[in-house]
């Protein structure tokens, strides 16, 4: 079977020119093939919030002749492997996906690997809308997207806290170990892999005083003992004051979410600055819960959309992922009452009127105005991700 | 109608062992008893007649009804019918509906089941669950039933052992009386002597091949 | 007699269809094999190092040697084989206990309705339910709170215990209705009545006399579903994560775990570990029959050592209130989860919500709920004709199926789903299927038809063969006798068989989501993609969902012989 597959790949690979992709420059091209087609986009579905706009997108792409299919997932990675899976099987056309919902790790994977239709992004329309130097949208985890993937909203980690309980949370993560010392058992994170773990990790390297640059580059340009022994030591203290003593995790931010209702812990975070709002809408938190960040600022990432290489419809891919730039879907993604993501758009290059919807939407006391967030801290380079994931997994995943 | 049913040199074996061995012939009307003990083969003998037999036995010999060899043909061609000892109506169907089940195709069925229900004394039956009958009321079904298909032979495999003493004679007479009416050559496997006589036939004992 | 003919077989032969039946069973099985040889060979090359998409192309040890230098390897294969024995055994034993202590009794009668609801409620909504139930922050901690006079609940492991304990106790709760199912429907063949009477007559106690005469001849009627309770036990996903360790977790877990992660290269770690898996499920079976064999050896002389045990009230109060603490654990899982589908905040120590809301069940999900019931309707139908056209060939053609190809029709539910459906779905993309409904109904299928055969084929086998002899006598072909004999009379276990197939289909994840390419929704991918955000208000809405899709057609299992036998009494029991 492996054989023909094999050759199935091979075939596929060298037999079939190109040619039928269409060219992302040539807009108007690309929105007459779009007309009639199907676009399978693989997101996330945990999220009623999200699974709402995406519903509303849907209504919008209909009306450029655009059938949307919001393909629900637990965990981006089951569209990778599908992917991966469909290039095992020597399907080079047709493939099961047009779009993904991804970032970070997940994007460089699928980079490296070639599993990735480009660049198309910056000839969008609408990217003429954003900020072409802003370098949230240039560098996915410091990895160049170069036009392969394009972004839709700016997530930042916010920690969050029941005012109720706890009427002044630590704001370093220093003071936090401090806290964690007077209060044992009420602080924990979601255990790597799920991405947020991670994020953690990386938020304390930065703030415990590693060197900026050497995160930028690959892990396999530094001296990564000396540059996360502080880490390591740090950990090593609050370990044993996390909840359960650290002897066991929530699996992701919804879980955290839960502990918080449910009085196990004081002090959640999440990647989204309008997290504590959602949560409370949602009848998931009580409405003393209030957002902070730490004095030095928290890492920022963006979401982005990616077409897989063997994708469907590319053009009608192309157009959603437009859409989803357009000033409509990004003030009503930024709305805290949708959605609450940060906008990509450069708000300088719009119109007064499309402008407005923007400043209409009211930030409520339970989050942070985006003066209080800040300029959000960069990435590491994803290779960190890896590297911290594995290694936490090694001393404190394993034998506790 | 009346025919002869002829057992011709037939032996049973099973595995390649040799069970038993009958050479018979039943005339019209004629009520033929085998005896002998449990596990002698008596009900493999039925079961052969009928064209069942169960895997790991074969059949030498031939079983004729008139002149026409059946031994080859399917259960549902040999229209040899056979009552057991539990009366074995089917328990999804009404009274009527057992009855109909081997009814041949055609004609005014109601009719005709209502007219047999009330030959055995069970008029307004019809629509009765077995279940709700008496031991000789499901005996007079049963026989009915085997009557309607219109066999052409009637094998017994102890219909009348599990009736207790009263009921018993009633019923055999009533069974013998319809298979004589129908001159119809009956098999009859019991390990009562009283039933063999009662049949007024000839009777054959089996003994083992090696006794 | 064998209640089949065979003498007319040489004419009947010359027809098409009889040959398609008398080819059944080799199909059934083809239908069952073919998917999991070809899925498991989808494994083993990445196992071994071979994974083109991702550029490698040179066998080898490495994904093998990668996967024992994890650090976690030891401790999750140790758990993974303790969790799966001993939430097994415990089943077992509980399950033999319950019918010891009362099989024939009303209080059984009970439990036996409980059952049905029982079995329909999906895992994942099971261990949701146990975990709020339970945890430190859970309901019955909230009911003690006041008392103790907590305002936070207390800082202890109960849940994602590191022995697993709360992930054997969740096991145990399923599975004990599912192994109680099985002995229901072995039973009533073994007269368990008269033996029991004949035991107490001869001085034996109640659960003594039941343990000397029923249960050794029980056990190895139900030997094979115990098998397929081990293996699902070592490979569950669901339930692990969410009342199991998670550092590490056990290795079906972690297997997923790699496979989802976004270095692709431990796709081959993944690999390798899933093959682990199957050899640890493989090596638990065969400590079980050592097991077994210890078992019967020192059961021999205790069986007629004359011990009565009469004095047993104790031990069946105890049976009794471990069934029952245990069905009620599940009940009250699933009322608290129906309380979250509807609650709006609700924190610690509330006993209720603070308030209430509809709006999780304004979206309910009705396409899904559709796809689910044409999904599971479909793949139980192709399961049950075939099993129906196996049983029938094998009592028309005497095919007796030998305990090699019973073994075979289990292999789907032994073998970790996580070993073979990343292959199968490579072989559904080449065969260019992956992604359709057909393709979802025939995963479907794999795991439904095992479930199928096994519900049916006792009973079938056990249907009084001279009831179809004075059929045939009464001039009715075999087909007749199947349709209008054999058929309507066991209606209930052809129904029963299908209620447990539509349950299987419905709480089936991983092999709808691999081959239905995310675009065949189902109830249950809906709820774990929801339960990804975790919302418990989402997840007790389509939890509910799922458990009333397989709970439905075990209603009308229940109902349907009651209504149209209901003029029938001996059609009524069993």
């Amino acid at each position: 079977m492996y054989k023909r597959t094999l050759a199935i790949a091979l075939a596929a690979l060298t037999a079939l020119p190109a040619a039928a992709d269409p060219d992302p420059t040539d807009w108007p091209a690309v929105k007459a093939e779009a007309q009639g087609e199907t676009v399978y986009w693989n997101a996330w579905g945990g999220s009623e919030a999200v699974n709402g706009l995406i519903d509303w997108i849907a209504t919008q792409a209909a009306a450029e002749g655009v059938t949307l299919e919001h393909v629900k997932l637990s965990d981006t990675s089951e569209a990778v492997s599908r992917v991966l899976a469909e290039k095992s099987a020597g399907k080079t056309t047709d493939g099961g996906i047009d779009l993904i919902w991804l970032n970070g790790a997940n994007f460089a994977a699928m980079k490296e690997q070639g599993l990735l239709f480009g660049p198309w992004a910056e000839a969008l329309p609408n990217r003429a809308l954003t900020d072409p130097r802003n370098p949230a949208l240039s560098a996915d985890f410091t990895v160049p997207t170069e036009g392969m993937e394009s972004p839709w909203g700016l997530a930042q980690l916010v920690f969050f806290h029941d005012s109720a309980r706890l009427p002044e949370p630590p704001r370093s993560m220093q003071a936090l170990l401090d806290w964690a010392e007077q209060n044992p058992g009420r602080f924990t994170f979601p255990q790597p892999p799920d991405f947020l773990g991670p994020t953690f990790l990386k938020q304390a390297l930065i703030e415990l005083g590693s060197d900026p640059e050497a995160l930028q580059r690959p892990v396999s340009e530094a001296d990564y003992d000396a540059v996360t022994a502080p880490l390591w030591a740090y950990l090593d203290a609050l370990t044993p004051l996390l909840w359960r003593q650290g002897r066991a995790y929530p699996q992701n931010a919804a879980r955290m979410v839960q502990l918080m209702a449910d009085n196990e812990i004081d002090i959640g975070f999440d990647f989204n600055p309008n997290a504590a709002a959602n949560a409370i809408a949602a009848g998931q938190l009580p409405p003393t819960v209030r957002s902070h960040i730490h004095d030095g600022g928290t890492l920022g990432n963006a979401s982005f959309v990616a077409i897989p290489f063997n994708a469907n419809a590319k053009a009608g891919a192309m157009v959603v992922a437009d859409i989803l730039l357009s000033p409509e879907a990004q003030a009503r993604m930024a709305d805290p009452a949708v959605w609450g993501l940060g906008t990509v758009l450069d708000l300088e290059r719009l119109s007064p009127a499309q402008r407005e919807p923007f400043k209409a939407a009211s930030v409520g006391p339970e989050t942070l105005s985006s003066q209080q967030l800040g300029t959000p801290l960069p990435e590491p380079h994803s290779s960190w991700t890896v590297a911290l994931e594995r290694d936490w997994t090694a001393r404190y995943g394993t034998t506790r | 109608m009346a025919d002869t049913l002829h057992l011709d040199h037939l032996r049973i074996a099973q595995n390649g062992r040799e069970m038993l061995r009958i050479d018979a012939t039943i005339a019209p009307g004629e009520v033929f008893s085998v005896m002998g003990p449990s596990g002698i083969g008596k009900s493999t003998l039925l079961a052969a007649i009928i064209g069942m037999l169960p895997k790991g036995f074969t059949l030498d010999g031939g079983i004729l009804l008139g002149r026409a060899d059946i031994t080859a043909l399917p259960p549902e061609r040999r229209h040899i019918g056979i009552l057991f000892q539990d009366a074995l109506l089917f328990p999804h169907l009404s009274v009527g509906g057992n009855l109909a089940f081997g009814l041949p195709r055609g004609g005014n069925r109601k009719q005709r089941v209502a007219e047999a229900l009330d030959s055995i004394g069970l008029p307004g039956f019809s629509d009765r669950d077995p279940a709700t009958l008496s031991g000789g009321q499901k005996a007079r079904v049963a026989l009915m039933r085997v009557l309607l298909s219109q066999p052409r032979a009637l094998l017994l495999d102890e219909p009348f052992s599990r009736l207790d003493t009263e009921l018993r004679a009633q019923v055999r007479d009533m069974v013998f009386t319809r298979a004589r009416a129908a001159k119809l050559p009956v098999l009859l496997v019991t390990h009562d002597s009283e039933d063999a006589r009662a049949a007024e036939g000839p009777v054959l004992t089996l003994v083992r091949p090696d006794a | 007699m064998d209640g089949c003919s065979r003498t007319g077989l040489d004419s009947a032969l010359r027809h098409h269809p009889v040959s398609l039946l008398r080819a059944a069973p080799s199909l059934t099985l083809v239908m069952l094999l073919g998917p999991v040889a070809a899925g498991l060979a989808g494994t083993l090359l990445p196992a071994i190092g071979v994974m083109p998409a991702l550029g490698a192309h040179q066998p080898g040890f490495g994904p093998v040697s990668d996967l024992l230098a994890w650090p976690g390897l030891p401790r999750a294969a140790g758990l993974s084989l303790w969790t799966g024995l001993v939430s097994t055994l415990l089943a077992l034993a509980l399950c033999f206990a319950i019918c010891a202590a009362w099989h024939g009794t009303r209080a059984f009668v009970w439990l036996e309705r409980a059952l049905a609801p029982l079995l329909s409620l999906p895992h994942a909504a099971a261990a949701f339910g146990l975990a709020f139930l339970i945890a430190p922050s859970g309901w019955i901690s909230r009911l003690i709170a006041p008392l103790a006079g907590w305002e936070r609940p207390p800082d202890v492991l109960i849940l994602q215990d590191h022995a697993g304990l709360a992930l054997i106790a969740g096991l145990v709760l399923k599975e004990l209705p599912f192994l109680l199912l099985m002995s229901l429907a072995a039973l009533p063949a073994l007269r368990p009545g008269e033996a029991l009477a004949t035991a107490r007559t001869l001085g034996y106690g109640r659960m003594m006399g039941w343990a000397k005469t029923v249960l050794p001849r029980l056990y190895p009627q139900i030997r094979l579903p115990v098998y397929a309770v081990l293996a699902y036990s070592m490979s569950v996903v669901d339930v692990a994560m969410i009342l199991g360790p998670g550092a590490p977790p056990t290795l079906a877990v972690q297997v997923l775990r790699w496979m989802s992660d976004p270095d692709l290269a431990l796709r081959l770690r993944a690999a390798a570990g899933a093959l682990l898996l199957l050899a640890l499920t493989l090596g638990a079976l065969g400590l079980w029959r050592l097991g077994e064999n210890i078992t019967r050896r020192l059961a021999q002389g205790w069986l007629t050592a004359g011990c009565r045990g009469r004095r047993d009230a104790a031990p069946r109060a105890i049976a009794l209130g471990t069934g029952v603490l245990g069905a009620g654990a599940l009940f009250a899982g699933l009322g608290l989860l129906a309380l979250w589908s509807v609650a709006g905040f609700w924190g610690f120590p509330a006993l209720m919500p603070s308030s209430f809301t509809a709006q999780g069940w304004q979206h309910a999900p009705l396409g899904p709920a559709a796809e689910t019931a044409v999904i599971a309707g479909a793949a139980t139908a192709i399961a049950l004709a075939l099993t129906l056209a196996s049983l029938e060939a094998e009592c028309r053609f005497g095919l007796v199926p030998g305990a090699r190809a019973l073994a075979l029709l289990y292999l789907p539910l032994i073998i970790p789903q996580i070993a073979f459906l990343p292959g199968l779905q490579v072989l559904a993309l080449i065969s260019g299927i992956d992604g359709t409904r057909g393709a979802v109904i025939a995963a479907h299928v794999v795991f439904v038809l095992p479930y199928v055969f096994l519900s049916l084929s006792d009973p079938w086998r056990g249907f009084d063969p001279r009831q179809a002899a004075v059929a045939r006598a009464l001039g009715a072909s075999t087909a007749r006798v199947f349709w209008r004999v054999r058929l309507p009379m066991l209606l209930r276990p052809v129904l029963t068989a299908t209620a447990v197939g539509c349950a299987v289909s419905v709480g089936q994840y991983l092999p709808t989501l691999l081959l239905g390419a995310g675009r065949v929704p189902t109830l249950t991918t809906e709820a774990v993609a929801l339960a990804a955000g975790g919302q418990r208000r989402l997840i007790g809405v389509t939890a509910l969902a799922q458990t009333a899709a397989a709970f439905l057609p075990f209603v009308l299992a229940l109902a349907i012989p009651a209504l149209v036998f209901r003029n029938r009494r001996e059609m009524r029991h069993g």
